[in-house]
């Protein structure tokens, strides 16, 4: 039953998510903790401060982290809440993967009609516009700290934001190896 | 050969997903750098449509763009094999912490690690706006769109799927009137 429930609203909170990993944050929490009661106030905390210290799409980590400790407090086994993890992170996906596959057949079939075109052109500019709101709205407390707690700190963070983009656009070095480096140095400073 | 590319399409999936930190957009850099300089998967013109496509439908973004080069490449397996192979990493990273590091999060390593992190998250975000800038052609004529898409957002709020929407819509009509005056002309 616990099992049903799950597959049902984790389906539900894939098929509802526009607007990103935090967009669905609300959605889950809604979903698991005041409708369901599957974990507590602070469990649900936890699992945020996890999925963002954690790799991976933040979907994912909290279907698998929500699967598994739902089904470890209703008390069931390790194996069935590895189970339980597992089936939640596969319910958050498979409607939208279905839906884009059939985008993806039409747009693979279809790249060469002239209203297809037409619409992408005016498209890509703007979704240039839509990632540097999203850069922007990003460059906040949470991400560079403030200079009213601590002004070396925060023009280190600065300096990092303003090295990687000097680095990857006009070096082209690896993000990958430029998220690591940031990371160790903050390892070594903070 | 066949199984050798899926292969070769899941592991860089999994290299993905594993190093998507904060978020679907400061993977963008990445996802370029593996589907389109490296593997030749699609063209930098066909990422950007993908991205607008997966941005636009429900469902978390890495997941749909890994979803439709797998379809390109290897039809509706192909697409399974992409998502799974993105998913893949966060599901084990989290089963590990969740069973054997329940004080996972108040290790000040990690803490530190990622305050290092976030800053070079944000550049990873803002760096493609300009290398995408030339893939769009943008010129004087359309570089109003982008800015003010930004600023809708930025400034007031408004809701990317509607900047989507409009854009859409206005490239569709757009395109009709200019071919209908194109008809005129020829006749």
């Amino acid at each position: 039953m616990l099992f049903l429930k799950l597959f049902y609203v984790f389906s539900k909170i894939g098929i509802f998510n526009f607007g990103g990993g935090y967009a669905m944050l609300s959605l889950i929490y809604s979903e698991t903790v005041v409708k369901n009661h599957w974990l507590t106030n602070a469990e649900f905390t936890d699992i945020v401060a996890i999925s963002q210290s954690t790799p991976g799409p933040i979907g994912i980590n909290t279907a698998t982290y929500v699967g598994y400790t739902s089904v470890v407090n209703a008390g069931y086994p390790v194996w069935a809440a590895v189970l339980g993890s597992v089936l939640a992170s596969l319910s958050i996906m498979w409607l939208s993967f279905i839906l884009m596959i059939s985008i993806s057949h039409y747009l693979l079939t279809h790249k060469d009609a002239p209203w297809v075109k037409n619409v992408f052109a005016a498209l890509r500019p703007a979704i240039i516009g839509l990632i540097a709101a999203a850069a922007l709205l990003l460059m906040n407390k949470e991400n560079f700290g403030s200079p009213a707690d601590s002004i070396p700190y925060f023009v280190l963070s600065i300096g990092l934001c303003v090295a990687v983009f000097v680095a990857t656009l006009r070096f082209k070095v690896n993000p990958i190896l430029a998220l690591l480096v940031c990371g160790i140095v903050g390892l070594i400073v903070y | 050969m066949y199984s050798v590319m899926l292969l070769k399409f899941f592991l860089t999936c999994n290299k993905i997903g594993a190093f998507t930190l904060g978020g679907g957009y400061a993977m963008i850099p990445i996802m370029e750098r593996e589907y389109v300089d490296k593997n030749h998967w699609l063209d930098r013109e066909e990422f950007m449509d993908i991205m607008v496509v997966a941005q636009t439908t429900p469902g978390i973004f890495s997941i749909d763009m890994a979803s439709h080069i797998g379809y390109k490449l290897r039809g509706v397996w192909g697409g399974i094999v992409g998502a799974l192979g993105i998913a893949l990493p966060s599901i084990v990273a989290i089963l590990l912490i969740a069973i054997f590091f329940h004080n996972f999060k108040d290790n000040v390593l990690v803490e530190k690690f990622f305050r290092g992190v976030r800053p070079a998250v944000v550049a990873l975000i803002a760096a493609p706006c300009f290398k995408m800038a030339r893939t769009a052609h943008i010129t004087w004529s359309t570089c109003w769109i982008p800015l003010v898409s930004c600023l809708l957002i930025a400034a007031f709020s408004v809701s990317p799927i509607w900047i989507i929407i409009v854009a859409g819509l206005g490239g569709y009509l757009y395109g009709r009137v200019r071919d209908r005056k194109q008809q005129q002309q020829n006749k």
